[in-house]
């Protein structure tokens, strides 16, 4: 096996956290030393921009553009929200991180909040990972006595705080925007830009809102530079690691760092063991529940976010989920728009309808009672997803318009045959 | 009424922060831990607690997966029933908990033991099948490996 640089996870125990000690032997607040009240925060802003670092939560956006639109003149108090909210199906890395090094993402808050002057950061993190919102509380104390986190922070004069805060439990509240108003209390429906959140987030002041991942990436950037990010990857376009969820048809599901631009093959073959039972290849969704299926043409395909662009697809979270040719693409989409109607937060009319439109047609063709006119109808309902509020419903379609696009045999197959032909 | 202790503890934590409905779902929370599951009368006292409407606690409570405006057992199962457990046979596994525990999704055992709640990907895909109980995860599951864990709580109660 191609064996990689860990960067990320180099610290991953099998059986437990790694404590302040470990990661400051490999190398942790080292860059928070260095930098903290020497380097101006338009520096590091820039770096983290020349290494083109890519949001990881699923949009890519780059974040340290993100960072730059806070404006210069911005009031106070700023705020830096790590978005550990992770709920999209297949996606679990962010958890993995949390357990595996708590203070690589301490330190990535407080140098993203010294890029940006922010003093209040606070983690926003599901209820499902409880054990990891204990972590966290516990290791920011620990930061907080070893003078990295707090006021004055190794007497640079920069103060930040970090505080938990636990959801009361929903996929929208990964959408920044409903995360916004979760935060304050209210109800968590997504608000629509302009203003921006880097404008006007939390209590109308500038919010920062990043995921666990993209943080993380943060103390080694400016530890090693830009230059050094970028080379981390195997592709020209990619940057960095990247954790690769991979779960379903495969030998040995997991979170593996591998390097931005890895094939697919190669995940899929050697880092998860290979197919399961000696299956063959037939689709993945290549980056979450709101992509769209990967045919097996792609197999060989560069899993970078332009590789997956190139191809009318998305690397979203890069949490692949394979499927076998023993798999009922008809009935993992049915799954995931189950998903979707059930977590839709109901605030707008495209969603709140047409996802459950599409849902009651869906299953019905699975259920082998589909009519061939029904396939246009899910084809004009999916597009209508893309008038939606925010990116949910446009997620939801994406898996369903690959289906039609892709797997138009399969659906034929449920609708002839007057059931599913996966069904034994 | 909350015991002093408690009530004396939220009252601090309001006090400590800038906006006091920050904290509507860590106090939701705190009553449903107190009381088992967020009562009328706990949907009143988060209100004056926070200083809103109790609508404003209401439309909180009815959003979120993890209140209960209903009374849930002492060990609230959930049950992932997303794609990868469901590839790895979560419909075996819900299927298994209605016959062992007699209840349907939604409902509770008549000895007050065990809720059981069909939800969305809990992020344990690489331990498909998964469920909580009580926001603990076990997975991955088998039909005898669940037997175990639900008869190893039955006998904790006695």
């Amino acid at each position: 096996m191609t064996s990689y640089p860990k960067v990320l996870l180099q610290n991953r125990k099998p059986d437990r956290i790694a404590t302040i000690d470990e990661y400051r032997e490999s190398g942790g607040y080292t860059a928070l030393t260095e930098s903290l009240g020497k380097v101006p925060s338009a520096d590091v802003r820039q770096t983290i921009q020349n290494a083109v670092l890519l949001g990881r939560g699923g949009a890519a956006f780059p974040a340290g553009m993100k960072m730059s639109t806070v404006p210069e003149d911005a009031p106070f108090p700023r705020y830096l929200v790590c978005n550990a909210d992770e709920m999209e199906p297949g996606t679990f890395k962010d958890r993995v991180l949390i357990h595996a090094d708590p203070h690589q993402l301490i330190e990535g808050m407080v140098l993203t909040a010294s890029g940006v002057q922010a003093e209040k950061g606070i983690v926003f993190i599901r209820p499902e990972y409880e054990s990891a919102a204990r972590i966290l509380e516990r290791e920011v104390g620990i930061a907080r006595d070893a003078g990295f986190v707090g006021k004055d922070i190794l007497g640079s004069g920069f103060d930040f705080h970090i505080d938990v805060h636990r959801s009361g439990g929903r996929y929208i509240c990964g959408e920044v925007t409903a995360q916004l108003n979760a935060l304050e209390g209210r109800r968590p429906n997504p608000r629509k830009p302009p203003p921006f959140p880097t404008v006007k987030g939390l209590w109308d002041r500038p919010t920062l809102v990043n995921n666990v991942e993209t943080l993380c990436c943060v103390p080694h950037i400016l530890k090693n530079g830009a230059d050094w990010f970028k080379h981390l990857a195997l592709t020209e376009t990619g940057a960095g690691t990247k954790l690769y969820c991979v779960s379903g048809k495969v030998n040995t599901p997991g979170c593996f760092e591998l390097p931005m631009g890895v094939p697919l093959r190669e995940i899929v073959e050697t880092h998860a063991g290979g197919m399961r039972s000696g299956g063959t290849f037939k689709a993945c969704l290549p980056g979450g529940a709101s992509t769209g299926f990967l045919p097996k043409e792609h197999f060989d395909i560069d899993m970078d976010f332009e590789g997956l662009k190139a191809v009318g697809n998305r690397l979203g979270t890069a949490a692949i989920m394979v499927f076998d040719e023993s798999t009922c693409l008809v009935r993992v989409t049915c799954n995931l728009i189950d998903f979707f109607a059930r977590e839709s937060c109901g605030w707008c009319t495209p969603c709140r309808e047409g996802i459950p439109y599409i849902k009651d047609l869906l299953w019905r063709i699975e259920n082998g009672q589909g009519e061939v006119a029904y396939l246009d109808m899910i084809d004009r309902m999916a597009r209508h997803l893309w008038n939606a509020y925010c990116a949910f419903a446009p997620g939801a379609a994406a898996p369903v318009q690959s289906l039609l696009e892709y797997y138009r045999d399969e659906l034929m197959a449920h609708i002839e045959g007057g059931s599913c032909p996966f069904d034994k | 009424m909350l015991p002093e202790e408690l009530q004396d503890k939220l009252e601090h934590d309001i006090a400590a922060v800038d906006h006091p409905k920050e904290l509507a779902v860590d106090v939701m929370f705190a009553l449903q831990d107190h009381y088992g599951y967020l009562t009328d009368e706990a949907v009143e006292t988060a209100a004056g607690l926070l200083g809103i409407a109790p609508v404003e606690i209401e439309e909180l409570a009815t959003f979120y997966t993890f209140v209960y405006r209903e009374p849930v057992g002492k060990y609230v199962i959930h049950v992932c029933d997303s794609l990868l457990c469901m590839l790895d046979g979560s419909e075996t596994i819900e299927a298994h908990l209605h016959q062992k525990l007699g209840i349907g999704a939604g409902e509770t055992t008549g000895d007050d033991l065990f809720t059981l709640l069909p939800v969305c990907c809990i992020g344990y895909c690489d331990r498909a099948p998964a469920i909580l109980i009580n926001r603990k995860v076990y997975g991955p599951l088998t039909v005898e490996s669940l037997d175990a864990i639900i008869d190893r709580l039955r006998a904790d109660k006695d």
